[in-house]
């Protein structure tokens, strides 16, 4: 009898979406048993997280390929696992003091975020079609649960069914393109398509080219680029402050970077036939994005609209389809996470007991009142626009290099001109805090756990943009 | 070519001829008593015209969400045992941890009280 043998699986490369799936199980059994006080799930939760990010750095000598060539541990996925614990720590940091105000009991909420790290784990690893649907289902069911955990909510039930049902939609659109690109090729290795591409052994090129058109409509609902971002300021909104945060950093880094791999290993050799359908995807984000931030009263669906603007920039990381893309991506997300996980705990912070204060006009006179949050706030934003000396102007400084070295100079200056436009918005928030006076007296929660966040947050929105190098070498 | 076609398409003969026959025999020896609402398409007491606007309890989406959860499992299990010789010890651990993760699930949903219908 002949034997099937086993797929050569390095378990060390793996730890790290190992070490959160034992967690996120112990965590769900935990809840059954600790009652009310959540206070142990957390600490359980921080310990998986810090135990995966440094397992992360376990593999010796990288990459490492897994499952018969499906499963990849390569610099770009070590780094975005990093991003990802990052982000999912902060995420429950933040979940510490907001999720008892707001009514959020359930002990689920650790497990979810667990196991939706696993997901982006596996996603920023996969380099197989199945394997990144896979990552993708993960992600988005613990999403869908994720954004309506506030049960009571009419808000928040809103969000997680038109997430839930957009979304189910989207991933029909990913599958098809899927389905496609393995009937024009006959594999589903992205390495093994470029293969099939390059030797021009193609079944069809009609399969082939409706197979990218139905992977971008996918990926781009998942990463909320224009025209498929209409779900995103509604479920922005919606979720609760620290899933919303989550969400815009976590699981769009992850779906950011399978997108990456899919068009720059899998068909990078048809690009001049995507990039043109891809480059207007990107400008329509970038435009859709900061005109759309521009009227917005919410803070959340303003953050929104910005995060839609800064998937258009990061499009153009993916259009350039070079190595300096991948690691531009990289450091953007991580940039990002600083600056969207400050500004959310500033957005937490404003919260108070019966209303979280979610217009823009509650941050009307915080300069005065509150010098140093506002100082925080005024550097985040400053950040999210990319101005000197912060974080975001070196993370779009490394996305327009990429892009100008392929020579889409048209590109970059549209984005240029988008950055100008989005700084209208976000120096808004800086003027009403400076230069008007509150409506009424505010009384700040001031939660210590979610100030500490803050100041993590500032410190590497300055850190990351003063000294660039030692993150920039991590990404390469 | 066609050869390889004869014992499905005596199947199929058969299949049909046993419906048809079923049918025809009920209605010659079958006892004829008819009432109007046995007349009615559909039976087993349900009215017909109703609103669809009816109310379900949620615990009906409760089991469903449930059996689909478990029905998938007996779905992997399938070409496990057929090829469970072959798969040899990789195959029998693998499948320990699916069982495993299952079993997670199944304590928690019953803790949860999930599959309490009362």
């Amino acid at each position: 009898m002949e034997h099937i043998p086993a797929p050569a699986i390095d378990f060390i490369s793996l730890a790290p979406a190992l070490i959160l799936s034992v967690f996120g199980m112990l965590v769900l059994l935990m809840d059954l048993f600790a009652g009310k006080n959540k206070n142990l799930l957390v600490f359980a939760s921080l310990v998986g997280l810090v135990l995966a990010g440094v397992s992360a750095f376990a593999p010796k000598a990288l990459p490492v390929v897994s499952f018969g060539g499906s499963y990849v541990v390569d610099h770009l996925s070590v780094f975005f696992t990093l991003i990802f614990v990052f982000s999912s720590a902060l995420t429950i940091l933040l979940s510490i003091e907001y999720n008892p105000r707001n009514g959020i009991r359930a002990g689920e909420y650790y497990a979810l975020i667990l196991f939706c790290t696993v997901g982006m784990i596996l996603l920023a690893s996969a380099t197989d079609l199945i394997m990144i649907f896979l990552g993708i289902e993960v992600v988005s069911i613990c999403l869908y649960v994720l954004a309506g955990i506030k049960r009571g909510d009419v808000k928040s039930n809103e969000a997680a069914l038109k997430y839930f049902l957009l979304g189910a939609f989207a991933t029909g659109f990913l599958v098809y393109g899927m389905t496609l690109l393995y009937g024009a090729t006959g594999t589903t290795k992205l390495a093994g398509i470029a293969e099939v591409i390059h030797s021009g052994q193609t079944n069809s090129d009609t399969l082939l080219l409706l197979g990218t058109v139905l992977l971008i409509i996918g990926f781009g609902f998942k990463v909320a680029s224009v025209p498929f971002h209409m779900w995103a300021p509604d479920v922005y909104e919606g979720a609760p402050s620290p899933v919303t945060a989550f969400m815009a950093v976590g699981p769009k880094a992850a779906a950011l970077v399978a997108f990456y791999r899919v068009f720059a290993t899998a068909i990078p050799e048809i690009g001049t036939t995507w990039d043109t359908l891809l480059m207007v995807v990107a400008v329509a984000t970038m435009v859709i994005g900061n005109f759309g931030a521009i009227v917005q009263t919410n803070i959340k669906r303003l953050l929104a609209y910005s995060s839609i603007s800064h998937v258009g920039y990061l499009l153009i990381a993916i259009i350039a389809r070079n190595s300096l893309g991948g690691s531009a991506i990289a450091y953007y997300m991580m940039a990002y996470a600083f600056m969207i996980f400050g500004t959310f705990g500033i957005v937490i912070l404003l919260g108070e007991k019966n209303s979280e204060n979610l217009e823009i006009k509650n941050y009307a006179g915080l300069g005065v009142k509150q010098p140093a949050i506002a100082l925080c706030m005024t550097v985040f934003m400053l950040s999210l626009g990319g101005m000197p000396p912060f974080a975001g102007f070196i993370a779009k400084f490394y996305i327009f290099g990429a892009a100008i070295k392929e020579g889409y100079v048209v590109l970059v200056v549209i984005a240029v001109l988008n950055s100008v436009v989005s700084l209208y918005y976000y120096l808004k928030i800086v003027v009403l805090m400076y230069m008007k006076d509150s409506e009424r007296e505010l009384e700040l929660s001031m939660g210590p756990i979610t100030l500490a966040v803050v100041a993590i947050a500032v410190f590497g929105t300055i850190e990351m943009g003063l000294f660039p190098d030692p993150i920039l070498q991590l990404t390469q | 070519m066609l050869e390889q076609y004869i014992g499905a398409t005596v199947m199929f003969i058969m299949a049909i001829g046993i419906a048809c026959g079923m049918v025809f025999m009920t209605s010659v020896l079958g006892p004829k008593r008819h009432f109007a609402e046995k007349m009615e398409p559909f039976e087993c007491g349900e009215k017909q015209i109703v609103s669809p606007h009816q109310r379900f309890s949620v615990k009906f989406y409760l089991v469903a969400v449930l059996f689909v959860l478990f029905d998938i499992e007996a779905v992997f299990f399938f070409p496990w045992a057929i090829l469970f010789k072959k798969l040899g010890m990789f195959g029998f651990v693998e499948m320990l941890f699916f069982i495993i993760i299952l079993g997670v699930g199944l304590c928690y949903v019953w803790i949860k009280g999930g599959l309490d219908w009362e």
